[in-house]
């Protein structure tokens, strides 16, 4: 089975089975299919089961508000996947975290992060967010979620919703430097 | 450009051949193509374009990797500088318990592709540091004599600046600085307060136009490469007016590995590798200009090895890889929130600092030796890879969900960093000499660095933190780095980080104690120069570009006039 699959193959690979076959048949190729449709993106990286753990745990980092749209709608899992291909020496860090976080799970709830309940996403997110109050015995999973939240981040404001949501204004050519606007003196008692 | 490869059975002899492109070797093709010398210009690296091959305007999401670090850029993908602290094929090695990182570029420009184009000139006393505190050694040469150069320089590459009267940070010709921003007016409000001097900055940006190149239009970007030409880089500014004489002929590609010399015992050329078809070649020239970096320069000289010269060309004093110097650097951040929900607006400026610190203490008074100075940086520049990293680090904590996006609007804008560029004393410990075990790709033997940081830095580096976090709670903010300890050597960064390296083929009146004489020639062999870093004797905090461009272009008018003269 081929490990990568773009979104024309997985279109064709849907087309190719009876409608109600979709959800009878529980191959990999399938769900892979189904993943790949629907966010019209195959990671390279990522296995599918990662790659929906990641869905989750980017938009609970950074959710859509009134503001601007979620981590994913920002594309912060195809930057993720990116990375990853790109600076290789991150791969280990980042496949063993979201192992870690299914391991914990699984310990905690009894199921993996993805089939966890909301509440059970909060009560260990909570744990693992907070780095200076955090227990010892989970310090592997914090670093990873601090290293994740970094990525996320850079995901996000990098991205032209990031670039909006934070009102940017720049690279652009200045005809006439002026320094630090009136108004700004003022708010800053300069 | 014109690129020429022999292929002749009798080389053509070049009047001159230069080794490396960057601010020195750009200063010695420009002055010595204009005095009439027919020269053939070697760079280890690939052409560049500034004009065409700029990221300038580039968007961080107009790349999946939003401008990360990538094998051959360790500042950026955007960064117009092919290099970084390592290179594939080109290891060195560190003595035991040592630790110095060697940058290293390898584009035509090097370094001036992306430095900051902080542009500081060295003062009276930093010629003179031995006579001051009896430490390290004095220049053969004095303020006074460079002046004159440091002036042409102004008025050829464009700065800007202003006049303060400061007795060792020497005024120049400045362009109008830009106005400061507005996080820099507050950080200067601090100063005052505290009795710290912030000035405007100086920077070889031009704030007006200058001989056909159009003044900066503000979009913050100069580590790209600035493609209108309106800073400084040496394949923007020097070698366009090399090239237009036709008589520079440019080899890139071309990694210099010995000086070769005659029977005389003076330098014939310069063996290279053709990285193309990694063949070994020769250039022919009556005189030989190395620049290729400070230590890069070292290694060439410590390779050139023969009979006459067993340790090395140039070198019967031993001086060569020796008084190995790089600035003291350590870094602090501060959290503001005067500066948070800031009106937006564009705070891109000039690409770098519109003010700076200049040193402002008396010595006599402090328990270290030298001076430093103080870059910083804040604002609501463009996001790009690693924005606000460390989240976790600031009064919020870390989190996650909608209180940790609103975090990240907060931050935006509310940090500043500052960072200290200090003097370093030349030490016995800190030299580069030819590992016996280690070549590169191409054969060549590698060097094998020796670092030592004494307490005069570590003292200096301490007092450098002091300040920042005395400024950073007189402006109300809160630190986010915490004061480095005594076991963290106060947060010393190591050797070679600054990559201000310098002083490992040092200038001086006696051949016994140093390599090349007041102007920067041999003094075993008269017809071979250094114009890079490599001939400091000492290592003042302010930036080492405008100085090696200084000696460059005084050295290379030496060599006109001796040529003229007839003794070269």
């Amino acid at each position: 089975m081929s490990v990568q699959m773009d979104r024309r193959q997985a279109l064709e690979l849907l087309a190719s089975i009876p409608f109600a076959s979709v959800f009878t048949l529980t191959g990999v190729e399938v769900a892979r299919a189904q993943e790949a449709v629907r966010s019209g993106f195959t990671p390279q990286f990522f296995t599918d089961h990662e790659h929906r753990t990641v869905r989750v745990l980017v938009d609970l980092i950074l959710p859509r508000d009134e503001r601007s749209g979620s981590a994913t709608d920002a594309g912060v899992p195809e930057f993720l996947d990116f990375m990853m291909i790109d600076q290789p020496e991150r791969q280990i860090a980042m496949r063993g975290g979201l192992a870690w976080m299914d391991l914990e799970c699984r310990e905690r709830f009894g199921k993996a992060f993805v089939d966890c309940s909301a509440e059970q996403h909060e009560a260990l997110l909570d744990l693992l967010a907070w780095p200076d109050s955090a227990p010892e015995e989970i310090s592997h999973g914090v670093a990873f979620f601090t290293g994740l939240r970094d990525l996320t981040a850079t995901g996000f404001f990098t991205s032209k919703m990031g670039f909006d949501d934070l009102r940017y204004m720049g690279n652009e050519f200045v005809t006439e430097w002026k320094g630090c606007p009136e108004e700004v003196l003022r708010k800053l008692g300069l | 450009m014109r690129k020429y490869q022999s292929s002749t059975s009798k080389p053509r002899l070049y009047d001159v051949a230069i080794v490396g492109s960057g601010a020195g070797g750009g200063m010695a093709a420009k002055v010595l193509t204009e005095a009439g010398a027919e020269v053939v210009l070697l760079e280890a690296g690939p052409t560049w374009d500034t004009a065409t091959e700029s990221r300038m305007f580039a968007w961080s999401y107009d790349s999946p990797r939003r401008g990360a670090r990538t094998k051959d850029r360790d500042f950026g993908e955007f960064v117009a500088t092919h290099g970084g602290w390592s290179l594939e094929g080109e290891p060195y090695t560190q003595g035991p318990g040592t630790k110095f990182d060697w940058f290293r570029s390898r584009v035509l420009g090097g370094r001036t592709n992306h430095w900051g184009r902080i542009s500081l000139r060295f003062g009276p006393r930093d010629f003179k540091p031995r006579s001051h505190d009896g430490l390290g050694d004095d220049w053969p040469i004095t303020y006074e004599e460079i002046a004159p150069y440091y002036d042409k320089i102004d008025r050829l590459i464009g700065i800007y600046g202003s006049n303060e009267g400061i007795e060792n940070e020497p005024d120049g010709i400045f362009m109008p600085p830009p106005a400061p921003r507005c996080w820099e007016l507050l950080v200067k409000k601090g100063c005052d307060e505290l009795g710290i001097t912030c000035i405007p900055g100086r920077r070889s940006v031009l704030t007006q136009p200058l001989n056909g190149r159009p003044a900066c239009h503000y979009c913050g970007q100069c580590g790209r490469g600035c493609a209108t030409g309106s800073n400084f880089s040496s394949p923007t500014v020097l070698l366009p007016p090399a090239l237009a004489t036709g008589r520079l002929t440019l080899l890139t590609g071309a990694m210099a590995r010995e000086v070769t010399t005659d029977d005389a015992g003076r330098a014939s050329g310069v063996s290279y590798i053709d990285k193309s078809g990694g063949s070994d070649r020769h250039v022919r020239a009556r005189v030989v200009v190395l620049a290729a970096s400070a230590c890069e320069t070292a290694r060439l000289l410590l390779n050139s090895r023969s009979a006459r010269f067993p340790e090395g060309l140039a070198n019967s004093s031993g001086a060569v890889g020796r008084y190995l110097m790089d600035s003291t650097g350590t870094d602090a951040d501060g959290y503001f929130p005067k500066l948070e929900e800031m009106i937006p607006h564009n705070e891109d400026g000039a690409g770098g600092m519109h003010f700076y610190m200049p040193w402002w203490l008396d010595n006599r008074k402090l328990d270290f030796p030298r001076g430093y100075h103080i870059e910083f940086g804040g604002g609501r520049g463009m996001p790009r890879f690693g924005f606000l990293d460390g989240i976790e680090t600031t009064p919020h904590g870390g989190g996650w969900g909608v209180s940790l996006k609103n975090a990240y609007r907060k931050y935006y804008g509310a940090r500043i960093g500052f960072s200290g560029r200090g003097e370093m004393i030349p030490n016995e410990h800190s030299y580069c000499e030819i590992d016996p075990d280690t070549v590169d790709r191409w054969g060549i033997p590698v060097l094998r660095f020796h670092f030592r940081w004494s307490d005069h830095e570590r003292l200096q580096v301490k007092h450098m933190q002091e300040s920042f976090h005395s400024l950073i709670h007189q402006l109300g903010g809160t630190p986010l780095t915490p004061m480095p300890t005594v076991e963290e050597e106060y947060g010393i960064l190591a050797g070679g980080r600054i990559i201000h390296e310098v002083g490992v083929t040092r200038m001086g009146d006696s051949p016994r104690t140093s390599v090349l004489n007041r102007y920067c020639q041999a003094h075993e062999v008269k017809n071979l120069f250094v114009a890079d870093g490599g001939p400091f004797v000492s290592n003042p905090h302010k930036n080492v570009t405008w100085t090696i461009l200084a000696l460059a272009m005084r050295t290379s008018e030496y060599i006109v006039e001796e040529r003229r003269k007839g003794n070269l």
